[in-house]
Parts: C-alpha cells; sequence; structure tokens
C-alpha cells in the first residue's frame, strides 16, 4: 500500500507520520495518531460527528485529505481542555449537554468556532451553526442550552 | 414510613453531573472502535445483493489466497442457528444455504487492515439461484407458494394470536355507538449515530473475550457460547459504552460471532466496524403495522367494548418479533377504561432487514392508532376529546381486561398539566390560519415483567466493595447507552451510603466481573438496578452505621450519614467520616462486600402470552402539540410541544429531562420523516443525508413536566422515562395536523404530500390486508383462572 509522509500540527503539537495515501484526515487522526476523540457516524460528510477545527474553522475530517492541513493548526476535542475543562465542555457536562457522548466532540468544536467568532450567539444563530452535527439522544435542547450558558460564562469572565 | 415517601434524601433527584459526563465531553469515553489491540486485524463481512436467494455454493478460496488476508469464514463453519428469543432461533452468523435479505450476511474475511479485508471481500465467489422477493404484508400474506422460512404456522406468517378478554360481542351489542378506523405505522429506523463495532480477542489460554456496542452482553454471552460451543465460562462480553441504542443494539448480531470465530482462527485479536449503510441494512427497527380497531361506546362516552387488530411487517428474521406482536395488543386497556377486549394480531416473514424492539417497542403504533380514533369518535358523540381522556382514565390499583396490573397512575394529571399550560381549551377548534393542536395520553412499561429466557433467578443484580481508604466500587451488568444508568448506580449507592457520587467507581456490563443484568431494553435499568442496588447497600450500610455507633458510643438509630460524614442526629457534632467507619467495620466484621438483587413482582395474569405487558409499574405520559401547516405546501411546522411524564419520582431530573426531551425529538421524527423505504428489493435512502431525520433547525422549543406518583415498586419510587414520552407526541401531532387543517392523515409519517392529498381530497386511507386471524381464545376472567404456576419466562416466549 502506498504511503504518504505528513507533518501536520495537532492541538499544538508537531506530529509527523506515514499514513496510507487514501486515507482521510478522519483516519488519520483516529488511526495513525491515535486521537480516538473524533468520532465518525457515516464517513461521507453527511452527519457532523467527525467534525475538527483547521485554523479555527469547523470542517468534516471524513472528508478532508490531510496532505491539504499541512501547515495549519488542528484541533481536536483533545486539544479543547488545558488544565481545566473549557467552558464549553463544562457547560455541557453540568447540563447533560452528552448523553451517550458520541455527537459530543463535534459539536463541542463546532459551537468553539462559533462562540469564537460571535460571543453573544442568538438561539437561531447556535441551531444555524449547528444544524449539520445530528444528535439522536438529546433533542438538542439541552445541547443549545450549554452553548448559551457557556458563552455566558465567557462573555463575564 | 414507605421507602417512596421519603422525605430525607440528599443525593436522589437532585441535578447531578453524570459520572461519566467529564469523559465524554473530553473524548476520553472508549467506545468498542476506539479499541486498539496490539496484532489486530480487521473483518469485512459480504452481504447478499439480493433480497431473497438460494445459495448453490460459496468459493472463498481466492479471497484467502490474498496477500494480508489472514482467514476467511463461511456459513458452514458456524452452522448452529441463534436468536434472541428461545421461540426464533432463526439467525445463522453466515448464511447457510438461504439468504433472506439485502444485507444478510454471507461470508466474512480476516486481514491485515480494512482495506485488504474489503479487497478480499470483492473474490467471494457466491452462486446464488434467485428467488421471489416478498416486500410487503400483502404479498407474504397472498403468497403461500413463496416461503422464507420453513417454520411459523403456515405460509409467510411467523406468529399469529387472538384473544377474547370477556364478552365482546356483548359489549358491541350494548354500544350505542361504534367506530371502526385502520390505520398504518411504517418502519422507521434507530439510527444511533455510533456504527456498531466489535472487537473480539481469543487468548492462548482458550478464553474469548469481546467488546462489543451492545445493548445486551448478557444475551450475546448466550448466544456465543451456544454458536460457538464453548462453555460460557470461557467467554467474557464487555459492552462498550453505546455511542447510542434505542434498541437497534439489543439483538446478539452476525458480526460479533464473526470476528469471534475469526479470531478462534488466526489467533489474533479482530475488529470489525460497520459502514453506515450495513447499520441501515441490520436495522431490527419500528415494525410497520397496519391496524384495524372498532370501539363500541355507551352516548356519554364509556366503552363497552375494544376490538384491536394488527399486521406487523417483520422483515426477514424472528428477532424480539414475537414480543412485538404481543406489545401491539398489550397495552391499549392501561390508560383509558376498556371492559371488554379483543385483540388478534400477526406478524409475517418480509424479505427486509428484520424488525425488532425500538424505543416503545410495539406500542407506539397502536398508540398513535388509539388516541387518533379517541379523537374521532369523540367527534362522533361531540364530546371533547380532552375532557373524554380526564373522564376515562383507569384507577390506581385496577387489573383491565387482559389482566394487566396498574399500580400508581399519573395519567390524569399529566393530561391536566399539558392542558393548562398549553391553554389547549382555548386553542383547539379555535383558531384560523393553519394553526392547530392536539393532545394524546400514553403508557409504558417500567421493565418486562418476564425475562426473554426461562429462568428463575434475578433480572438484576449487584455487588458493592468498600476498600480501606472509604473507596466504594459498585459492580452491575447494567449497560450505560447514554441513559446514565452507571449514574443512577453511583446516585443511588451514594445516598444509602451517605456518601457522595465521585467517591464511587461504577464498573458495569462485563460478563466476568459484573453480576448479571439483563440489559438495557423494555425501560427496565433504573427499577431494577437500582432495588438490586439499594438491597446491596443496606447490608453494608448496617455493618458501616453499626460500628460508627459502636465507636461514638450512641444508639444505630440517631445516627445520620451524608456527604461522606456519619453523625449523631441528637449532637451533630459528634461524629466522624465514611473512610473511618469503614475501617471499624471491616475490622468487625471482615472485609467488606455485599450483593442484591431485584426479581419483579409475579404477574397476576396468567393466559398463555401474558408475559408481554406486565411491568413492576407503568409510566404514564400526556403530550400537547401545536403545529402550523402550510396549505400550499403541505409542511408542517411543529411550533411546541407540552410533555407531562408520570415519573414516578425523579433519581435525577435532570437526567429524566433530557430522556423525555430526546423522546419527544425521536417521536417527532417519525411522525414528520423517518421512513425505512424499499425500492426493487433494496433500502430506498440508507444514508445520513437521505434518510430524514430532524436537525437543530426542525426541533422546536419544549416545555417539560415532570410528575411524580412515588410508587411503591420503585426505587425511592421511581419509574421509567427513557421509552414512554415518545408515545403520545405522535398522535398529538396527528391530532393538531387535524386542528390546523381540517384533515386527518392516518398513518405516519405525515409528510407534506399526504397532507396536499388529503386536502385535494386525493388521500387514499390505509386499508387493512385480508388476513386470516386464528381461532380466538378466550381468557378467562381472572377470578376463574388456573392457578398461579412458578414464574419465569412466558411459556408463549419459550421453544
Amino acid at each position: 500500500m502506498d504511503r504518504i509522509r505528513l507533518r501536520l500540527r495537532v492541538n499544538g503539537e508537531e506530529r509527523e507520520c506515514l499514513a496510507p495515501v487514501h486515507h482521510t484526515l478522519l483516519e488519520v487522526l483516529r488511526e495513525e495518531l491515535g486521537l480516538t476523540g473524533t468520532k465518525h457516524g457515516c464517513e461521507l460528510g453527511e452527519c457532523g460527528t467527525c467534525t475538527v477545527l483547521v485554523d479555527g474553522r469547523p470542517i468534516l475530517s471524513c472528508v478532508a485529505l490531510p496532505v491539504e492541513c499541512e501547515g495549519r493548526e488542528i484541533t481536536t476535542v483533545e486539544g479543547l481542555a488545558g488544565a481545566t475543562l473549557h467552558p464549553l465542555q463544562e457547560a455541557f457536562a453540568e447540563l447533560g449537554a452528552a448523553q451517550c457522548g458520541y455527537c459530543t466532540p463535534g459539536f463541542l468544536l463546532t459551537a468553539a468556532a462559533l462562540l469564537a467568532e460571535k460571543p453573544a450567539a442568538t438561539r437561531p444563530e447556535i441551531a444555524e451553526a449547528t444544524a449539520g452535527n445530528l444528535c439522536r439522544c438529546t433533542g438538542y435542547l439541552k445541547i443549545f442550552e450549554a452553548i448559551e450558558l457557556a458563552a455566558e460564562r465567557t462573555r463575564n469572565a | 414510613m414507605p421507602e417512596q415517601d421519603r422525605q430525607d434524601l440528599s443525593v436522589i433527584g437532585q441535578p447531578l453531573v453524570k459520572v461519566d459526563a467529564a469523559a465524554k465531553v473530553t473524548g476520553q469515553t472508549v467506545f468498542a472502535d476506539d479499541l486498539v489491540l496490539p496484532r489486530m486485524a480487521f473483518a469485512r463481512l459480504l452481504r447478499s445483493p439480493h433480497p431473497h436467494a438460494r445459495i448453490r455454493s460459496v468459493d472463498a478460496s481466492r479471497a484467502a489466497a490474498l496477500p494480508g488476508v489472514l482467514a476467511t469464514l463461511v456459513g458452514s463453519e458456524l452452522p448452529i442457528p441463534f436468536g434472541i428469543l428461545p421461540v426464533s432461533q432463526d439467525e445463522h452468523a453466515l448464511a447457510l444455504d438461504k439468504v433472506r435479505f439485502v444485507g444478510d450476511p454471507v461470508a466474512a474475511v480476516a486481514a491485515i487492515d480494512e482495506e485488504t479485508a474489503e479487497a478480499a471481500l470483492g473474490l467471494i465467489q457466491v452462486d446464488y439461484e434467485v428467488l421471489p422477493a416478498i416486500m410487503s404484508i400483502e404479498d407474504a400474506l397472498g403468497r403461500e407458494d413463496v416461503r422464507i422460512h420453513d417454520y411459523g404456522p403456515h405460509g409467510n406468517v411467523h406468529k399469529e394470536v387472538a384473544f377474547d378478554f370477556g364478552d365482546v360481542e356483548a359489549g358491541f351489542a350494548e354500544a350505542d355507538h361504534v367506530r371502526e378506523d385502520t390505520f398504518f405505522f411504517e418502519g422507521n429506523t434507530h439510527l444511533p449515530l455510533e456504527q456498531h463495532a466489535a472487537v473480539a480477542a481469543h487468548g492462548p489460554d482458550g478464553k474469548l473475550t469481546l467488546w462489543s456496542s451492545t445493548q445486551t452482553p448478557h444475551y450475546v454471552h448466550r448466544a456465543l457460547a451456544k454458536v460457538l460451543e464453548m462453555p460460557p465460562a470461557h467467554i467474557r462480553v464487555i459492552a462498550c459504552p453505546n455511542g447510542g441504542g434505542f434498541g437497534g443494539k439489543s439483538d446478539p448480531f452476525s458480526h460479533e460471532i464473526v470476528v469471534a470465530k475469526l479470531s478462534m482462527k488466526t489467533g489474533r485479536p479482530v475488529k470489525v466496524t460497520l459502514t453506515r449503510e450495513e447499520v441501515f441494512y441490520c436495522h431490527r427497527g419500528r415494525h410497520p403495522v397496519k391496524m384495524w380497531i372498532r370501539t363500541g361506546l355507551k352516548r356519554d362516552g364509556r366503552i363497552t367494548a375494544m376490538h384491536f387488530r394488527t399486521a406487523l411487517d417483520g422483515g426477514a428474521y424472528g428477532s424480539y418479533g414475537v414480543a412485538s406482536l404481543y406489545y401491539t395488543g398489550a397495552l391499549q386497556t392501561v390508560t383509558y377504561g376498556v371492559p371488554r377486549y379483543k385483540f388478534e394480531g400477526v406478524r409475517v416473514f418480509t424479505n427486509k432487514p428484520p424488525c425488532g424492539p425500538k424505543r416503545g417497542h410495539g406500542t407506539p403504533q397502536p398508540r398513535f392508532a388509539l388516541e387518533c380514533h379517541i379523537d374521532k369518535f369523540c367527534a362522533d358523540l361531540a364530546l371533547d376529546p380532552a375532557r373524554w381522556r380526564m373522564e376515562n382514565t383507569v384507577a390506581p390499583g385496577t387489573i383491565t381486561a387482559n389482566q394487566m396490573q396498574v399500580r400508581t397512575i399519573g395519567l390524569g394529571e399529566c393530561l391536566q398539566r399539558v392542558l393548562d399550560k398549553s391553554g389547549y381549551g382555548d386553542k383547539h377548534g379555535r383558531r384560523p390560519g393553519g394553526r392547530g393542536i392536539g393532545i394524546a395520553g400514553s403508557a409504558y412499561i417500567s421493565g418486562a415483567g418476564l425475562p426473554i429466557y426461562w429462568n428463575a433467578m434475578p433480572h438484576s443484580g449487584v455487588q458493592i466493595k468498600i476498600d480501606r481508604g472509604g473507596g466504594v466500587t459498585v459492580f452491575c451488568g447494567s449497560t450505560d447507552i447514554g441513559q446514565g444508568s452507571d449514574s443512577v448506580l453511583a446516585y443511588v449507592v451514594a445516598e444509602e451510603l451517605g456518601i457522595e457520587p465521585r467517591d464511587i467507581r461504577v464498573v458495569t456490563a462485563d460478563t466476568d466481573l459484573t453480576p448479571v443484568d439483563l440489559g438495557s431494553y423494555s425501560s427496565r435499568v433504573t427499577l431494577m438496578t437500582g432495588n438490586a442496588a439499594i438491597e446491596a447497600a443496606r447490608k453494608l450500610r448496617t455493618l458501616v452505621l453499626g460500628a460508627a455507633a459502636q465507636k461514638l458510643g450512641v444508639p444505630v438509630e440517631r445516627l445520620r450519614a451524608a456527604g461522606g460524614r456519619l453523625w449523631d442526629s441528637a449532637d451533630p457534632s459528634r461524629g466522624l467520616a465514611f473512610a473511618e467507619a469503614a475501617v471499624l467495620a471491616e475490622a468487625a466484621h471482615g472485609t467488606l462486600g455485599a450483593v442484591g438483587s431485584y426479581t419483579p413482582p409475579r404477574s397476576v395474569a396468567k393466559w398463555k402470552g401474558a408475559g408481554v405487558g406486565p411491568t413492576p409499574t407503568y409510566s404514564y405520559s400526556a403530550a400537547a402539540v401545536e403545529v402550523s401547516v402550510d396549505r400550499e405546501t403541505g409542511i408542517i411546522r411543529v411550533d411546541k410541544v407540552w410533555i407531562a411524564h408520570d415519573v414516578g419520582r425523579s433519581i435525577n431530573p435532570l437526567l429524566v429531562i433530557g430522556q423525555v426531551e430526546g423522546s419527544v425529538y425521536m417521536a417527532l421524527g417519525e411522525a414528520l420523516m423517518e421512513e425505512q423505504a424499499f425500492r426493487k428489493g433494496r433500502h430506498k435512502i440508507p444514508s445520513l443525508l437521505e434518510y430524514k431525520s430532524p436537525t437543530t433547525l426542525e426541533m422546536p422549543p419544549v416545555d417539560t413536566i415532570l410528575v411524580e406518583t412515588l410508587d411503591p415498586q420503585g426505587p425511592y419510587g421511581a419509574k421509567e422515562c427513557g421509552q414512554g414520552p415518545l408515545l403520545p407526541v405522535i398522535p398529538a401531532l396527528a391530532s393538531a395536523v387535524h386542528d390546523a387543517v381540517g384533515v386527518w392523515i392516518d398513518e405516519v409519517p405525515i409528510t407534506p404530500e399526504k397532507v396536499l392529498a388529503a386536502l385535494d381530497q386525493r388521500y387514499r386511507r390505509p386499508q387493512m390486508p385480508a388476513v386470516r386471524y386464528p381461532e380466538t381464545v378466550r381468557v378467562a376472567p381472572l377470578e376463574a383462572a388456573a392457578p398461579a404456576t412458578a414464574s419465569g419466562a412466558d411459556p408463549a416466549l419459550r421453544r
């Protein structure tokens, strides 16, 4: 199998790996780099579960080629928390916005990008921004509330 | 004071964070596909491209020769059938001589990577003799010449039932009004975001470990032992946290058995992860059901008799289908008074992916039919449908015509609360402009009263150990599928021992380490594991409090325990830490450990088939749904949902509201858009893009109201909350559409096309297929029924 050498900057770390040429960013993250916090629901770009940030913008890692991400800043859920949880992670935990937790990493990253751009995002803006992320457990309401709570805390911090 | 009335609770009832929340929000929860083991190989399954075909031969030799392929597997190597119910052992890990749906597994490969395994599948040669495909209930009943299975009473009938509870004909004769309606509920699927995955490792010691995204590790354990012909003692099944289940991971699956066998053949761990398309074909979701209902009423609205018929499209295999069939007739009687009741039902095989249990298992379909039918007969009699429901709820303690035992019932309060908050009375039938509101009520079980297979053992077991640092570990076979069952165990044990949930470690869903819990299905887990955990924890509480009382020199009755401390209630300054008391108790009694178990109360129902429907206690729900319907496009917008749920008592209101909101969401998807549709034997839309489910943009605001009836059967009075709240939303939405634009759509999903057709008077109402139901079994009233027999599985579910 043909492999390609990749140099990726993931969560602030320089990572190097040899990956099969056809591997998507999702596969490289999960399989070559062992970052299994990024999940997959369809591998066709339909459900938003595999969302990661590239230069701060949410992208679907299951339909992204890793070579295109070289020299850019990739953030996965593992890079969201520092010594303490990110305000979004705190709020998702507190309000029960993560039930099974499988779609949660994708929602967190989509929401992080939204709040970076719009710290006072309204409910319709939150719904619009997360419309590409499916969740089957929560009915989205606790997710909306958690994003609002995190936004409020960040603004007041 | 009775247990359920306790007021002195410090953990129960609090909106606490789940014990696994931090792992979930940091991506550290290990789902089955996240597992990586040294030397791990990868498996793929070859699946049938035909809905129905005989297999003349399978030749995997070219696949076996492909470099990188470690092993191939064909059906003849796993000839023993399996299935979740003892009466329906009709599946094979890989097809032996026939395939029965597109997606039926035929062969498998293990290779050094997934790509090689996939490439090898293309080298397997299968010679099929294509057979006519049966793709509808009508075809299944009409074509006796094509038989999908060689068992069942006749043709493609998997199971047929007919029961009479009381003199139904006399009931209709004394009615002032009789109404009949026909309904159809299309099939739909669970769509968990996690695709099923499993990893098997067969070790040099001859022992097998399987990690899987399953809701029922105990049943997978049994299926593996049977098919692999291994002692159960040599098999360990670990259910990973499920990335959503909703019933779709409740059957033992081919791929679980296949990776186990491939690991045995290769001597290496083997993983399989299904593609999204494969998940659609594995299915086990909502049965398409045609329903006919006939009700006799007095002029004042009292029901004199009800006759309910169902016909279920079961798909290609049995799965839970016998139970699903009984469920389509079981719970009509536990909401509103039905003095005489007749139920006839049939489940047929078709060449589609097998249907099984999805949230509400077999009851959302008849609930949709019944509640819409109620609105219609109320209109006939000029009765107010909301008042009719309030006036006809069954009384607490009722034993229904079909011998279901109602204990506490919060249905009336649920209805009243949603009526008040939604302003239904001021809105219904009063607003122009395509806006409408509807209501409905419903009931669900808090756990099945009987196990799936015959046994007299507990349904749930809990084991607790305390270490010398005061740490407490709780072991239980239950599986957390996102509903929070691990957290419930921690809350209950923390409450009983007077410690904090964060000081508890929970070990679950591991057949080697944890006592059996039957699984995360039938909304049984909180009630059953909660009761078992209370029993185990109280044994330890007695020892720890006893040691503390002795140390403090006070009577044990005076001690209180909470927050990790025990103290004298007469002098709260005198006390000691839980960890200190635990050390004293271990010194006095030896190693600290205890077990608890739970078995549901014996059902009063004694007729054959009455194993489905009884439960320790029913939960109740009511919903009001408000919609706007566009007459030009037929598009329905849901403006708001009010939902009240009788949860008995909230163990954690945050998690209960989450279950209720999730149920409302799933119901809206089923009511408006989700359908498992087929064309030429294939699933029309097996992808997350084309199988429409509600996104953030379709989700309306939901006003959730929790009603607490404090049921003596539940832990601290708790009932289920994970499935029941789905039930009333669908008929309430249908009723709201009728209120908005004046047309009844007698089927789900209620799509814009159907609304437009109805507005143009082109809508074709569902028709009941011509079913030859079996001879009716007349069930004797309870007083005359035979004496109770030993407890155990329902004879109807036994082979």
